[in-house]
């Protein structure tokens, strides 16, 4: 395949960046993208250019490491797919591809499609967790009856990967889906329930302190999250912030 | 948490944003059941219309809290459509949000803006002019005067037009809104999809009404 390029180069937070075009040849079908990204590199490396930042870590869909906004699409046209798993049989011999990396006020771009998603660390760390003792006599969790419905659930919302996808495809850099995926998967079990509503209110407090949009129920973070996080979620955690303001 | 953070809090701003939205349908409905009377009886449009001129409750109640509801509807929707811009300062080069989004749900500001320029039209054509006449100038009750206001508004083309594309709008509007102000009051279960669908249908009757009796009276004076 032959293909035109069109990569965001930043040389670092400062740098204003810009859009260069590179154009590719010899890219085979069965190459995810980031193996496209690999070749395009090698052959920068070889003529003395800088290569292209770009995050990546386990490149098996599991990490969330690899982000990237591919032709106007959180990790490209494939639905379901971290960027890793895009396979470059989703595009046309004689295409260009823009390739950006994830744009929000709380993802600052550190170098070319490199972009500091730290912000989200910060909202786990102010209330994405429960409190247990661990000085040994830590309670098997399985000791504890739940009901299956709410298991599955409570699991659906923990395949969050945390990638940004919802946050880089939302017309408001909203980052709702991932927030309450991350109060639902507790809010639903016993052991989160303890600690919901300070869960709730600190998380929530974090997200706004952080800059992401307001959530306008456009749907499109569910569509694009590789993880295929429900908007059920968001509701949930709507209900749940409604009454811990009540009680807090 | 501090009651300020409380207070400004996004979600708690979208909860204020469904629920005045959700207010506003409701008064969509008396005030298209109210013109529709219009197109079968000239006598009953006109009483309709005196009582609701005239009744204190309404007047002196019913009205401040609507023009509140309106205001705050629109300004916290200018407030959230800045801090969702101000969210993102640096755009993408390409962005595809018809991918995966409806136009109506990306372009809320869009058709509240139509919407917002039409009730200026609206307030122009019958709201100041009915306020000058009550209280302004101080005229006598005169009950039989409404259906006839109605009619020579719109026997102008242009303005029969206008309202009818910005009733377009309206439904646009609401197609997005209704379901969009059941999520953010964190409504997501087994009556969820049915009430959408209501929404939906809402959103193409109500606007579709006020097109009609619109094109109505045009047609018919």
């Amino acid at each position: 395949m032959k293909l035109t390029l069109k990569i965001w180069r930043q040389k670092n937070a400062q740098d204003k960046g810009a859009i260069v075009e590179y154009p590719i040849d010899g890219i085979e079908p069965d190459m995810s993208f980031l193996e496209m990204l690999d070749v395009l590199n090698d052959q920068l490396i070889n003529k003395g250019d800088e290569p292209v930042a770009f995050d990546h870590d386990c490149r098996e869909g599991i990490c969330g490491m690899c982000s990237l906004f591919i032709n106007g699409e959180a990790h490209g046209p494939d639905r379901g797919v971290t960027t890793c798993q895009l396979h470059m049989r989703m595009f046309k011999d004689g295409d260009t591809i823009f390739i950006e990396p994830f744009r929000a006020k709380a993802f600052p771009v550190i170098k070319d499609l490199v972009v500091d998603r730290s912000s989200f660390d910060r909202i786990q760390h102010a209330g994405g967790f429960i409190s247990v003792n661990t000085s040994g006599n830590t309670i098997d969790a399985n000791t504890i009856p739940i009901d299956k419905h709410d298991a599955d659930k409570a699991f659906d919302a923990a395949a969050c990967i945390g990638c940004g996808a919802c946050v880089a495809t939302c017309k408001n850099s909203s980052a709702m889906l991932f927030v309450s995926a991350k109060v639902s998967q507790y809010a639903l079990l016993p052991q989160g329930k303890v600690e919901a509503v300070d869960r709730v209110l600190n998380m929530v407090h974090q997200m706004d302190l952080e800059g992401f949009g307001n959530c306008t129920n456009t749907g499109a973070c569910e569509i694009e999250c590789p993880k295929g996080i429900s908007l059920e979620n968001i509701a949930r955690m709507n209900r749940e912030y409604l009454a811990a303001s009540l009680k807090g | 948490m501090a009651q300020s953070a409380l207070l400004n809090a996004s979600i708690l701003k979208k909860v204020a944003m469904a629920l005045s939205g959700l207010f506003l349908i409701t008064f969509l409905a008396l005030h298209v059941s109210l013109n529709l009377i219009s197109v079968f009886s000239e006598n009953v449009f006109n009483e309709a219309s005196h009582f609701m001129g005239y009744n204190p409750l309404i007047q002196f109640v019913m009205q401040p809290v609507l023009a509140f509801g309106v205001i705050f509807h629109f300004v916290m929707g200018f407030v959230l459509t800045i801090q969702n811009r101000n969210a993102r300062p640096i755009g993408y080069a390409k962005y595809n949000g018809a991918a995966n989004a409806s136009w109506t749900s990306r372009n809320m500001i869009i058709s509240g803006l139509v919407i917002l320029a039409f009730l200026g039209l609206h307030f122009y054509d019958f709201w100041f002019p009915e306020i000058g006449y009550k209280y302004v100038a101080g005229t006598a009750p005169d009950a039989t005067r409404y259906y006839g206001e109605l009619v020579h508004k719109f026997h102008d083309p242009i303005r029969t037009g206008l309202y009818c594309v910005s009733f377009i709008l309206l439904g646009l509007h609401l197609w997005h809104g209704f379901s969009s102000s059941l999520q953010s009051m964190g409504m997501h279960n087994k009556y969820s999809r049915f009430l959408s669908k209501v929404g939906y249908g809402y959103a193409v009757v109500v606007p579709a009404l006020f097109v009609i009796i619109a094109l109505f009276h045009h047609f018919n004076n």
